[in-house]
């Protein structure tokens, strides 16, 4: 579905990489490894040189705005550019399902700096959702939620997947991993490394 | 000119006693002070007298390519103002560029249409005429250009992650930076908006100030500042836009990324 070739920035890479439908793909490795990095390149977010190509349609032939549309990339912090939640969504019908399945069906009416960070993460992702992506690029989705909401987003994000999403996250949770079923690779230095998946959660 | 009343070089220095009493308080009063102040009125003195000399020497010249020269060594000068008032400033020589050439456009522009349109001197460039004029087109211009520059650099470097965010969400380099260019383009608007708002009934503004002092009618001295002033917030307007939009334009890519690698690290 996403294939990726020869992908390097002056930092990180090159990277080989492919993302099958339903599938998801788990980094991890220590911090200041490139994790984020490498997202961002795919996102194509920061310079980067390397072939991304999308269900056989090559990232260069399309508008950097229509790409991130189709790969989406939620940073483990992101941002926000008005005071309210509602000026950060768009309103389409699929809202309020998708507000209510991670907890927050009564959100869009608060102000943005009286969230928490697990609220912010939560509505972030909520964001990206609502443009229906068909690759998810997350970093570290769960980092900030209680185990309730982590089950919440979970749950959502497998939904995304059995409608044939595809999935690349960057997660610190030994155990994220294996309940997405997802594939594990391991990043230090800005490569990928042949370690063992027990090794590579430390 | 009839009403003109010459100064002596004892008026000047009787003049500035108020001055030299308030470093004496200053001193007085350990204020600390008194170093700056006494260096800078000299400072002014000695500029002033300067640029007294050279503009009569100009004027004396009627050259058009001393005129010209006076105007670049001003536009030198306040290009490198606009570039020294920036926390942030882009990197290489698009630092000093692009808002020296944004405030030289707008200001040539603006001002060539006034000698050329409405003052009409003979001829067209006559220094005494040109260079005053070029001189407060380029000052207001300058003003605006350079916060208009530091606003959205500031605004860019501590909101990257807000216009990263709607970068993601598939907008365009130009919808997610809108709401920092606005802010941008008010603050380097403010100070003319401010001034033309407050002419006339907080202050008589300099240049009417100095016409009606030596002699003018006060109804042609007020024409003369309208003109003035319209001419200042059109070039300024101009200036600023051009120079934001600029800028905008410089910090992004044509893959619509924020490209602040390519802005000066800030001093905070």
């Amino acid at each position: 579905m996403l294939t990726i070739r020869d992908l390097k920035t002056p930092l990180i890479g090159p990277f080989d990489l492919d993302l099958a439908p339903g599938a998801a793909t788990a980094v991890s490795g220590p911090s200041g490894a490139g994790k984020s990095l490498f997202l961002r390149a795919i996102a194509d977010l920061d310079e980067n040189a390397g072939s991304v190509v999308l269900n056989g349609v090559s990232r260069a032939s399309l508008s950097a705005p229509d790409w991130r549309r189709k790969v989406a990339y939620v940073p483990a912090e992101s941002g926000w550019w008005s005071e309210r939640v509602e000026d950060h969504f768009q309103d389409t019908p699929g809202l309020g399902a998708l507000l209510a399945a991670v907890g927050l069906e009564n959100a869009l009416g608060w102000e943005i700096a009286r969230l928490s960070t697990g609220e912010r993460q939560r509505l972030a992702l909520v964001r990206a959702l609502q443009l229906a992506p068909q690759v998810l690029l997350l970093d570290e989705p769960t980092s900030a939620l209680d185990p309730p909401s982590v089950q919440q987003v979970e749950t959502l994000l497998a939904a995304r997947l059995h409608s044939g999403c595809a999935m690349l996250l960057v997660t610190h949770d030994p155990g994220q991993p294996d309940r997405f079923g997802a594939r594990r690779l391991h990043m230090e230095h800005g490569k990928f490394t042949d370690l063992e998946p027990r090794e590579a959660m430390s | 000119m009839t009403g003109y009343l010459a100064l002596s070089y004892w008026d000047l220095a009787a003049a500035s006693i108020f001055l030299v009493l308030n470093a004496v308080f200053s001193l007085l009063l350990n204020l600390g002070l008194t170093r700056t102040l006494i260096v800078s009125a000299l400072r002014m003195t000695v500029q002033l007298l300067l640029v007294g000399l050279i503009l009569k020497a100009i004027f004396f010249a009627g050259s058009l390519w001393w005129t010209l020269l006076a105007a670049a060594v001003m536009s030198v000068f306040a290009g490198r103002e606009i570039w020294a008032r920036q926390d942030r400033r882009l990197k290489g020589l698009w630092g000093p560029g692009l808002g020296a050439g944004a405030m030289l456009i707008a200001g040539m522009l603006v001002t060539v249409y006034a000698l050329v349109g409405q003052i009409r001197p003979d001829p067209v460039w006559a220094p005494q005429f040109a260079l005053p004029l070029f001189g407060m087109i380029l000052g207001n211009t300058m003003t605006g250009v350079s916060l208009g520059l530091d606003t959205l650099h500031s605004a860019l470097a501590r909101g990257s992650r807000a216009v990263e965010a709607q970068l993601l969400l598939g907008r365009t380099k130009w919808e997610a930076t809108r709401p920092l260019v606005r802010q941008a383009l008010r603050s380097g608007f403010t100070p003319i908006i401010n001034a033309m708002a407050a002419t006339g009934v907080v202050s008589l503004p300099g240049m009417m100030t100095g016409q009606i002092l030596s002699g003018v009618d006060p109804q042609e001295a007020v024409k003369y500042q309208l003109l003035i002033m319209f001419l200042l917030g059109g070039a300024t307007g101009l200036g600023v836009l051009a120079a934001t939009f600029g800028s905008v334009w410089r910090l992004t890519d044509n893959r619509h990324r924020l490209r602040l690698d390519r802005l000066s690290g800030g001093s905070a």
